[in-house]
């Protein structure tokens, strides 16, 4: 097994684990960090896709290097909610099936 | 040389979805965000090893840097407003827990999507088209000669205005919720240290100057404007924590206008190639190396302020400012 496949099968096992993490944790930031490290899983496995071949090739990179920048802008933005609806309703998850709504669940 | 290489591979690929895997268990938060920095680290590593410096770059500044500053800033304002809250002692980790039976629904659908995954990047087509060396003699038909950043701003520029405008509408949103600044715990103890405010002075230059750096070797070499902007948006941040800079960043007419400086100055130059060579963004011939800098000069301004603006997240005051 060459080195590119091995970065593809971990960009692929850290998206997995961060797939199943997004749907079993409750917490808020935990989701938040789990989107965010699924977009890293997907940026691993372009950087390797870009270096398949003889050469690497520079248009992945420019993907992954703006992916980055929209994942930052993304994961603040994401964070402002959380921190906004733990404001307004004093939990940082959202409400589950059966268990008391919180009093306003409409911050953010 | 290659095998150790390899080991070395092995060693990086596995350890990121262990690390991620660790960090999204940790049971405390606290922890799994130090666990997301180092996965950072760790996954700036993996790009060296695999060619791309300037996504290493941006990744251990950007990536592991500005977004583990921005979660810890998170998890320290929900633990903190729950000390008061003598209700709920020590979340900040997550008291939910799912039965058996939810874990072991989600474990097979992902299984049986990780496997698919890894058979379809296994068994990947050869390319049909030969991207790098296409790439190649585009970049040598213009006057920027590293690849990545040609590839930003020269024949794929209209990406990079619109990531821009991204971090603009980024920005503009979090000032939205008009929230209020996180305190620091110990704000007399740790801002009036004269040890950080040292350090500080010592680290600040060094910061400014690999900035600055990073932004004039884009043209050739690993680097450019989005480095450069995460590298002068954590000094930025630094500044908040140490009480150099207000959280509101100052007067909010001039903070705005630093916001949306890049964004303009992109626009304005896209508009004027427009008339002058009929493209958006086409620059015309002679000129592109100029116009490309000066871009990057105004991206890197505004890509710093708003990563300390986002990290701070307090609107800018409308009359006076916070000096």
């Amino acid at each position: 097994m060459s080195s590119v496949d091995m970065y593809l099968l971990s960009g692929v096992a850290v998206f997995a684990v961060c797939a199943y993490a997004l749907v079993v944790h409750a917490h808020l930031i935990r989701k938040v960090i789990a989107i965010n490290m699924m977009g890293s899983g997907v940026f691993v496995l372009l950087t390797a896709i870009a270096r398949r071949g003889d050469e690497t090739d520079p248009v992945p990179h420019a993907m992954v290097l703006t992916g980055i920048v929209v994942a930052v802008s993304a994961t603040a933005f994401a964070l402002a909610v959380v921190r906004k609806l733990h404001e307004a309703t004093g939990h940082a998850y959202l409400p589950e099936e059966g268990e008391d709504a919180p009093p306003d669940g409409g911050g953010g | 040389m290659s095998f150790a290489g390899l080991v070395l591979d092995g060693l990086l690929a596995l350890s990121l979805p262990v690390l991620a895997w660790r960090a999204l268990s940790a049971r405390d938060l606290y922890r799994a965000v130090i666990l997301f920095i180092t996965f950072g680290v760790i996954l700036a590593l993996a790009w060296a090893r695999l060619g791309a410096p300037d996504i290493a770059l941006a990744e251990a500044a950007i990536g592991a840097g500005i977004t583990g500053a921005l979660l810890l800033n998170t998890v320290g304002g929900l633990s903190r407003k729950n000390d008061k809250d003598d209700e709920r002692p020590d979340e900040p980790t997550d008291r939910v827990g799912r039965p058996w039976r939810t874990r072991l629904a989600v474990t097979v659908p992902v299984t049986i999507l990780a496997g698919g995954l890894a058979w379809a990047v296994l068994s990947f087509p050869a390319p049909v088209v030969d991207m790098p060396s296409l790439v190649g003699e585009a970049v040598a038909e213009g006057e920027v000669s590293h690849p990545v950043t040609a590839v930003l701003l020269d024949y794929r520029s209209y990406d990079t205005f619109l990531e821009i405008g991204v971090l603009l509408l980024a920005a503009l949103c979090v000032w939205s919720l008009g929230l209020s600044a996180v305190r620091s715990t110990a704000p007399e103890a740790v801002s009036g240290s004269p040890v950080l405010a040292g350090f500080v002075r010592l680290l600040a230059p060094a910061m400014v100057v690999s900035g600055v750096y990073l932004l004039w070797a884009g043209t050739s070499q690993p680097g450019g404007a989005f480095q450069a902007g995460a590298v002068l948006g954590a000094l930025g941040v630094v500044m908040v924590l140490t009480g150099l800079l207000v959280p509101s960043l100052g007067r909010g007419g001039v903070v705005r206008a630093g916001l949306a400086l890049g964004f303009a100055v992109f626009l304005l130059v896209g508009v004027v190639s427009m008339l002058a060579t009929g493209g958006f963004l086409a620059y015309p011939e002679g000129f592109e190396y100029g116009l490309i800098l000066a871009i990057e000069f105004f991206l890197t301004f505004s890509i710093a302020l708003t990563l300390t603006a986002l990290f701070t997240t307090v609107p800018p005051r409308e009359k006076g400012g916070g000096a």
